[in-house]
């Protein structure tokens, strides 16, 4: 669905996005992940062919962009740094009016599909209000309504939650899994780790303008080598293990150890109670902060 | 596109605001004079004001010479200066991009936009001024015609046919439309230069103090035939007998090429720029 080969973008000797070879495949739940100024911004918009690229190649929805990206905007649906509307006008009006600007969309059937826009968003009942008078999560709501409006076949969404409470998240979050169950590709960014984690089935991890990790998330996310034991018996495990465990918490030991069916075995052998047992799985977040140099908004003072 | 356009434009309580004031102007001017009936002397204050005492018939004439100098040109250039960088600023830039909206397209439905309003702009004034006039002064139009001015034409007394004044308006109108292009052009290319609204609109309006300062400066004199605000006023011309051309023609002209350099430096820088924010 989206291929970039070597994009890169410089402003003058800054480079916001650096030879990134991105690859989103039909029906994934793709996730940008990186800190703020990481470039995710950037590579969106030379996506949408918003910002020009430096350097490299773009390929979306098997067209080459910027070159004819106007033949696959329509199948696109996408919200690029935060919602965008007309203050004074209301949220239906700006909908209709959006619709109206581009091409192929019927206007009889203009009303319906904003209606229904708003429905799956969850703003069914706004009335004549200006989006002037929306809170931020209503506007993030709209912005996400004028996505949804021409039933796209991609939907890239940046920082799409953004503004909202935890419910709105969570609604936003089966929203987009609804949509991916019907074929609909998604793309999303976002600085959350716990957003991607709990939505995506394919991560890339910005850093610096490069991307560093790309992968399914399950692979990436492999075992540690150590599990996690659960026992009322703490004192006797650590006894028996003897320099194997390497950390404990109350009742709950982390142990290094391959294989947590024989580690069970021998301790309930060995007259130890095991009530939980769970291999030890890399966090997002160690994945991140493993393939990451530093927090691209800290200064540091130059040597 | 233009449709859209122009539903956000009459859509906006600021084109009425704008219209409203503009045609407040001309109001207050005509009830200082009704009230004092001190005309000022021919030749001086603004054209034809010295004549609409007699006939309030010409009172538009009079209202197009007192909002033309500074009022609409200011009017233009704040709209002007914030079609591209306003939707910038409001976030709706890139929305009706990816839309997708064509980058050109965008720009020519502006533009026709601008056009729509100065010419409601200037439709609202000549409509209000010319009830104005006739309310206020009477008018002593026969159906013989209107008598010019003698401080404007060069043969007092002369008759020109109710058929002929709507052609030397609509004349007038076009010039004056065509001039504020010229105006509507230059902030439209700093528009998209800029990102602040504001700043596009500070800098037509720069650019017009300047040329006016040096159209009365004699030391500019080498210069004053390009400047874009010289021929500014010849729309009189049209109401002399016979109409003389020859400013009128040469005024269009240079807000003409004006009009072709601004607009294809702004299509240009449109069409190559970043969009950012």
């Amino acid at each position: 669905m989206i291929k970039t080969k070597d994009l890169t973008k410089r402003y003058g000797r800054t480079t916001a996005v650096d030879a990134v070879d991105l690859e989103v495949r039909e029906g994934d739940r793709y996730g940008l992940l990186g800190p703020n100024g990481s470039g995710k911004t950037t590579l969106v918009r030379m996506l949408l062919g918003l910002v020009f690229a430096t350097r490299g190649e773009i390929e979306v929805l098997g067209v080459p962009v910027p070159k004819r990206v106007r033949e696959v905007l329509p199948s696109i649906g996408a919200m690029v740094e935060g919602p965008g509307a007309y203050p004074n006008m209301s949220g239906r009006t700006n909908l209709a009016l959006f619709d109206a600007a581009g091409p192929g969309s019927m206007r009889r059937d203009r009303r319906r599909r904003v209606d229904e826009a708003l429905e799956r968003v969850g703003l069914a009942g706004i009335d004549r209000r200006p989006v002037r008078a929306y809170s931020l999560g209503m506007r993030q709501r709209l912005g996400l309504a004028g996505a949804l409006l021409r039933k796209p076949r991609l939907l890239i969404l940046d920082e799409p939650t953004n503004g909202l409470d935890p419910r709105g998240i969570h609604e936003v979050r089966d929203l987009l899994t609804a949509l991916n169950a019907d074929g609909t590709t998604v793309f999303l960014s976002s600085h959350l780790l716990a957003e991607i984690e709990a939505f995506c089935s394919r991560v890339g991890v910005m850093d610096r303008g490069r991307l560093v990790v790309q992968d399914q998330l399950d692979l990436l996310r492999t075992p540690t080598g150590r599990v996690v034991v659960g026992t009322p018996m703490p004192d006797a495990a650590v006894a028996l293990l003897d320099g194997r465990v390497e950390g404990r918490d109350g009742d709950l030991l982390t142990v290094r150890h391959a294989d947590p069916g024989a580690l069970n075995t021998s301790l309930v052998e060995a007259g130890v109670t095991v009530t939980s047992m769970v291999p030890e799985r890399r966090t997002l977040e160690q994945v991140v902060l493993d393939a990451t140099t530093g927090s691209s908004d800290r200064v540091e003072a130059r040597a | 596109m233009i449709r859209v356009e122009l539903a956000k434009l009459f859509r906006r309580p600021r084109t009425y605001v704008i219209a409203g004031l503009l045609c407040g102007l001309p109001l207050i001017v005509a009830i200082f004079l009704a009230t004092t009936k001190i005309p000022p002397p021919p030749g001086q204050g603004g054209a034809f004001l010295s004549a609409v005492l007699s006939n309030g018939a010409l009172y538009p004439a009079a209202a197009m010479a007192l909002v033309l100098p500074v009022f609409l040109p200011v009017s233009v250039a704040v709209l002007a200066g914030d079609t591209v960088a306003g939707e910038a600023a409001t976030g709706t830039l890139r929305y009706l991009l990816i839309r997708p909206v064509g980058r050109t397209r965008l720009l020519v439905a502006k533009l026709l936009s601008l056009i729509v309003f100065v010419l409601f702009a200037i439709g609202a004034v000549l409509v209000t001024s010319y009830i104005t006039g006739l309310a206020l002064f009477g008018a002593t139009t026969s159906s013989a015609g209107v008598t010019l001015p003698p401080d404007v034409t060069s043969l007092s007394g002369v008759t020109i046919s109710p058929a002929g004044l709507v052609l030397r308006l609509l004349g007038t109108v076009a010039y004056i439309v065509v001039s504020m292009l010229g105006v509507a052009a230059i902030a439209l290319f700093l528009s998209t230069v800029t990102d602040s609204a504001l700043g596009a609109a500070m800098g037509a309006l720069a650019v017009l103090v300047t040329s006016q300062v040096l159209v009365t400066l004699d030391a500019a004199a080498a210069i004053r035939p390009y400047l874009p605000t010289r021929y500014w006023l010849a729309w009189i011309d049209f109401f002399r007998e016979p109409v003389l051309w020859r400013d009128i023609e040469r005024g269009a002209g240079i807000q003409l090429v004006y009009l072709v350099v601004l607009l294809g430096a702004a299509w240009a820088n449109f069409l190559t720029k970043d969009v950012a924010n």
